[in-house]
């Protein structure tokens, strides 16, 4: 899924300094899973953006709603009357969402309430680690489901570095050494020789290298 | 012979080769560079230009190579994946043999993480593996590494580094053998304090015949004070520098420690030699470079041969 963290309140205190009536919009999807944007924290920003303006002696109205997924348009287009009654969004979605509000509502303000960090998974409760960077050329297959892209410091393809000491990265020994993991699972599997397959320099067209990227499929697209 | 490179002739005429290693300075300052060759001078076979080391921005080690050209020594180039994508290191590649620099070392390098702009990008487009594949490529084929052809092509003598003492240690050897299928020429091992470790590895090494496919340079580094050897042990990734060698240098006296740190050296080259497959020394005195004669005379490795 796709992780995020709420920004500081100071920050989003200043976004919406100017305004007297804000849609403060929450997603169902992986922010609410990752408990960065999802229902509860939207209850719980509300209340902290209404006390810092009580403080500061400017009421501020915030109506909160939370929809299925902001980055889906159909969802955001159910938006349109919540939207008119508001003089700016402050949006709980990742960056994809933010982004389809924006996008669909050309005249209103939209501020991001979070800053979206990476594709990952749930280690334990509380705790979420990358495990993909969408490089559109999945090499799980022949790494032992391990991705080097993702979880090597240096995105080494051929094998771990001169860093790698007893399993952990040189850069923190709270990171775990990718080719340590990636060895540890070849010899499980009993595939010790395909380390000695030289991975070949990657395509990075796939990965973002050739601009923005799209998927097209015509079995679906209208 | 690949190469003109003058490390290669030492090393194909059955020499023990020595290399020893010239860092940049962080400015606008060749007369270090200068300095620093002129310790060098005649007592190696070729200098490594380091490439931004501990991920610190230094004079460029293109630059820095032609200043150690200029004073009449081989310049042995660094390129780290760290800060280049594929397109500038070709560039450099095709500069630097333009410039007369025959011979160069395809690392990593060290994260960002350790130097002084933790907040750059890491570039990392190709590794290090990919790197030396690339080189032999622009040589051997006469290509590019996205495949057009290239007319004038670099004869780049490649070098690639192995460190005998990460993890997993099993794999090390593998490491070895993939770069040498990749098309490195010549190894330059990380600093060997731990000489029981390094046999151990060179013992798979010359299982696999790893030692007849390229040339190894054992790298060792002489201490220069008890903090020095404490620091190396703790805080630089991937050393291993045993109890032994922290106990002999604090069993001196501190003005006593660096003349102790030599000696250490010395002794590891003498026990090194001894190791087959060993093709010649790699001597990093950081900062330190004036000591590195008088450690290549007591090793009994001057003259150097003229080839």
């Amino acid at each position: 899924m796709i992780t995020a963290e709420r920004k500081p309140l100071e920050e989003l205190i200043e976004y919406i300094k100017p305004f007297k009536r804000i849609l403060l919009l929450g997603c169902n999807e992986c922010v609410t899973v990752c408990a960065a944007g999802g229902r509860k924290e939207v209850g719980m920003l509300a209340s902290g953006l209404q006390m810092a303006r009580l403080k500061s002696g400017t009421s501020v109205e915030i109506q909160q709603h939370t929809i299925e997924r902001q980055c889906d348009p159909e969802y955001v287009e159910e938006l349109a009357s919540m939207i008119d009654g508001a003089d700016a969004v402050l949006s709980m979605a990742c960056g994809c969402g933010v982004q389809q509000i924006a996008m669909r509502y050309k005249d209103k303000p939209v501020f991001p309430a979070l800053n979206t960090k990476f594709m990952g998974a749930s280690e334990r409760q509380g705790v979420w680690a990358e495990r993909c960077q969408g490089c559109g050329d999945c090499l799980l297959g022949i790494t032992g489901g391990i991705c080097p892209i993702s979880r090597c410091a240096k995105q080494l393809m051929n094998g771990p570095c001169g860093g790698s000491t007893t399993g952990k990265c040189e850069i923190s020994e709270d990171v775990d050494c990718a080719w340590q993991l990636i060895w540890d699972r070849l010899k499980t599997l009993g595939l010790t020789e395909r380390y000695l397959d030289i991975i070949p320099a990657k395509d990075w067209r796939t990965g973002g290298g050739s601009g923005p990227r799209k998927i097209i499929r015509e079995d679906l697209a209208e | 012979m690949k190469t003109e490179s003058n490390l290669e002739k030492i090393l194909a005429a059955g020499h023990l080769a020595v290399t020893s290693e010239c860092g940049p300075p962080r400015g606008c300052k060749p007369d270090e560079v200068i300095k620093k060759s002129n310790y060098l001078k005649g007592i190696v076979d070729a200098v490594n230009v380091t490439d931004n080391q501990t991920a610190m921005v230094r004079m460029s080690s293109l630059a820095a190579s032609v200043i150690v050209k200029q004073q009449g020594l081989n310049p042995l180039f660094q390129i780290t994946c760290r800060d280049r994508n594929r397109l500038a290191m070709q560039a450099d590649i095709i500069g630097a043999y333009s410039l007369g620099i025959d011979t160069m070392l395809c690392l990593s390098g060290d994260h960002t993480k350790f130097g002084d702009h933790p907040q750059a990008m890491n570039v990392h487009d190709i590794d290090s593996i990919q790197m030396i594949q690339m080189v032999r490529d622009m040589r051997d084929k006469s290509i590019f590494q996205g495949g057009a052809e290239l007319k004038g092509a670099p004869k780049m003598f490649i070098g690639a580094a192995a460190n005998p003492f990460a993890d997993p240690f099993e794999l090390r050897v593998m490491r070895l053998a993939k770069k040498i299928a990749a098309g490195a020429d010549f190894i330059q091992t990380q600093c060997i304090f731990n000489v029981d470790k390094f046999e151990k590895w060179m013992e798979g090494v010359r299982k696999l015949g790893l030692h007849k496919k390229c040339y190894i340079l054992a790298g060792v580094t002489p201490c220069k004070s008890l903090g020095a050897a404490k620091y190396m042990s703790k805080r630089v990734p991937g050393m291993d520098v045993p109890q032994e060698v922290i106990d002999r240098m604090s069993s001196v006296p501190k003005d006593k420690q660096a003349e102790e740190g030599v000696a250490i050296c010395v002794e590891t080259i003498k026990r090194l030699k001894k190791v087959e497959g060993v093709a010649g020394f790699h001597i990093m005195a950081i900062e330190w470079e004036e000591k590195v004669e008088e450690i290549c005379e007591r090793a009994g490795l001057l003259p150097r041969p003229q080839v």
